[in-house]
């Protein structure tokens, strides 16, 4: 347990008396530093003392309160019964006065990333918002249990509903604003596993500044490989921080096998077909560089060849800079911020699609007119007729 | 007599392979929950430690949408941008071995690897028609992020960068186009450079920053050579790592639609 120097909680403290336009002192005895003289736990039972919701707009209902001393007490014996005295590198609850960090030794089965974690903790945040799992996702997963299990999808159905949480998991919960900035105030979050499937218990009171999220009764961590510690990822989060949680329980599969075996075949393929192709099509190789003789027509790349199309018609500075950087640079960049329409239903973006695909075969056509169409002088030719006049093409296509 | 030996011969390579998957330096080189380990079982435990345990974890989250694995969705074309890079990246090195930028050499040791190296030809075509495979599909790319209405929020930034992607993807194959010092390059160089020449006001500034002198010499050659090699290379790296590490801070894959 930190033991946060007296200055830095004062300092802390005025900061906050500050920011919420109350009396200094105020603060300072919400945060235990007057009155009572309650200072920072220093062993676990303390604990269990009653937290004192510091921040006074955070209600924990009664029903909350009481499953989250049963919680705590279940963890402290659980933690006594390890007695082992360092807490897990819990990752970013720190400097939380009463913040019962080794409480958090509870191994998870499965752990994502801690970004992942705060981004998305897509079953708890549902559930946090007191919303369900989606039928779909539930069955789904009782399918592949039913099949890996080989025993009858109603039964685990039903041992999914049934069978929920019944003994109080371990909560961790934090009160809300302790001695950093507000901002680092708020709750714990238990990392969900990952699977949207995982019913994650979560009473949380409107999930508004505290969110409290008891991780669902963990199983027996069997089968742990060497070398891998099982460890509860522990963030502090807050209601509206920069990282929103705020995700509904998505369909999501493994990246292996699923998008690895897309990729690794995807990988072949192109290399296969670039392989082929190779072969096939010699590069071009003219004569040596000249600089006394011109070829007629000179041609830039061919990505380059719709805007040498568009010199012809326009002023330089116009074809050549403003449609290039102002259009095509510049206005490209800025699609995103000009487009504030929030949809993404192709039904809701007629303008948006048009003037895309205008844009698209506004370039498609004037790179083809300049590969295909202009022959000797930059003059219009007709490839069927007058040839080829684009190197990197002559070889692929004739016309004889 | 045969069929015993036959036996024992299998015993003792499966044996082998026994003894090689034991030994400590197998151990080493695989983590915890690879499929390469001994015992590893497909379990959704072992499939999260296959990412997670893994440098494949820089670029993947161990979860992704359902939907976002659908060939059809990103038709892997962001993907595709950046193998073809890679393979641009190792013919790229090879090519190296066997040109020097200079007016003198270029154009013969190009000429030189396509008829007598083993496999210049091959590795120059693949290279080259690599290189504008790669713009049509970083092209492609962008087009289906249009579609799909992907760049909105809060994916603005990824987009602007992305345009960055497509410049530089654009720059590294106009600097490359200089190399092999034929008639196609000079002319395709000095018709591209002189549309520098049109920015205002600096314009004759940016060509010949660009060049290296007035028009396409030996400078512009080394100076292109460089930028090709090394120093577009080494930005569009920084950039794409930026790219993939925005695309899963704004949650992923976009959509579905
Ligand atoms: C060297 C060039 C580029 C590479 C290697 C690259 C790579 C990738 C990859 C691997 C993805 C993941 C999804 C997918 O495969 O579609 C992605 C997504 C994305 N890219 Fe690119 N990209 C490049 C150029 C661009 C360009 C030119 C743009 C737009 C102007 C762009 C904008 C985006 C956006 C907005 C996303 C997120 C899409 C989504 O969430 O659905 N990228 N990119």
């Amino acid at each position: 347990m930190p033991d946060i120097p007296e200055h830095l909680l004062r300092r802390s403290a005025e900061a906050r008396a500050e920011a919420l336009g109350v009396p200094l002192e105020q603060v300072l005895a919400e945060m235990g530093l007057t009155g009572e003289g309650e200072t920072p736990p220093a062993t676990l039972e303390e604990v269990t003392l009653p937290v004192q919701p510091a921040n006074p707009d955070t209600t924990i209902p009664e029903d909350l309160r009481a499953r989250e001393a049963a919680a705590r007490q279940a963890a402290v014996d659980e933690f006594e019964a390890k007695a082992t005295p360092a807490p897990p590198a819990s990752p970013v609850v720190t400097g939380a006065p009463e913040e019962p960090a080794p409480v958090v030794e509870v191994p998870a089965p499965v752990v994502e990333e801690p970004a992942a974690v705060v981004e998305k903790p897509a079953a708890a945040a549902a559930a946090a918002a007191g919303s369900k799992i989606p039928e779909a996702l539930l069955r789904r997963s009782a399918e592949a249990k039913a099949k890996a299990t080989g025993r009858p999808v109603e039964e685990i159905l039903a041992e999914m509903s049934g069978g929920a949480p019944a003994e109080p998991a371990p909560v961790v919960e934090v009160p809300a604003p302790v001695v950093e900035e507000p901002a680092a105030a708020a709750a714990v979050a238990a990392p969900p596993t990952g699977e949207p499937t995982a019913p994650a218990q979560a009473p949380a009171p409107d999930g508004d500044r505290t969110t409290t999220i008891t991780a669902p009764p963990v199983a027996a961590p069997q089968g742990t490989p060497e070398g891998v510690r099982p460890q509860r990822l522990l963030t502090v989060v807050r209601a509206k921080a920069i990282q929103q949680v705020k995700a509904e329980p998505t369909d999501k599969v493994s990246v292996w096998p699923h998008l690895l075996l897309i990729e690794f075949v995807a990988l072949l393929g192109v290399t296969a077909f670039l392989t082929v192709l190779s072969v096939i099509l010699q590069a071009p190789l003219l004569d040596l560089a000249n600089f006394n003789l011109t070829p007629n027509p000179s041609k830039a790349p061919w990505y380059f060849l719709g805007l040498q199309e568009l010199l012809s018609y326009f002023d330089p500075q116009i074809g050549g800079v403003m449609v290039p950087t102002v259009v095509g640079l510049i206005g490209v960049m800025a699609i995103p911020y000009v487009d504030r329409n929030p949809s993404t239903k192709p039904s809701d973006r007629k303008f948006a699609i048009m003037f895309f695909t205008f844009f698209l075969v506004a370039s498609a056509t004037v790179t083809v007119l300049g590969v295909l169409f202009r022959g000797p002088g930059f003059n219009f030719s007709y490839p069927w007729s007058d040839g080829i006049w684009f190197d990197d093409l002559k070889d692929w296509i004739s016309f004889e | 007599m045969a069929d015993g030996d036959k036996t024992s011969l299998a015993d003792r390579v499966g044996e082998v392979g026994e003894r090689v998957r034991n030994s400590q330096a197998w151990e080493s080189i695989f983590r915890p929950g690879s499929p390469f380990k001994k015992g590893y079982t497909d379990s959704p435990r072992n499939r999260s430690y296959v990412i997670m345990n893994n440098v494949l974890y820089h670029l993947h989250p161990v979860k992704v949408k359902r939907h976002g694995v659908r060939l059809s969705y990103t038709l892997c074309l962001g993907g595709l941008s950046f193998f073809l890079f890679i393979l641009l990246t190792i013919t790229g090195i090879f090519l190296m071995f066997y040109y020097r930028p200079t007016v003198p050499a270029a154009y013969a040791d190009i000429e030189a690897l396509s008829t007598s190296v083993a496999f210049g030809s091959l590795v120059r075509n693949m290279h080259r028609w690599g290189a504008h495979l790669m713009v049509l599909t970083v092209f492609l790319h962008m087009s289906r992020v249009f579609y799909h209405g992907a760049y909105k929020p809060p994916r603005e930034f990824n987009w602007v960068v992305g345009v960055v992607l497509l410049l530089l993807t654009l720059l590294l194959s106009f600097t490359g186009y200089l190399l092999p010092w034929d008639q196609l390059a000079l002319w395709a160089v000095t018709v591209g450079s002189n549309m520098a020449g049109f920015v205002p006001v600096f314009g004759d500034q940016v060509k010949f920053a660009l060049l290296g002198g007035v028009e396409v010499t030996g400078s512009t050659l080394l100076r292109f050579y460089v930028l090709h090699v090394l120093f577009l290379p080494f930005i569009i790296v920084i950039f794409m790592a930026v790219h993939f590490w925005r695309v899963r801070k704004d949650g992923g894959i976009s959509g579905p639609l």
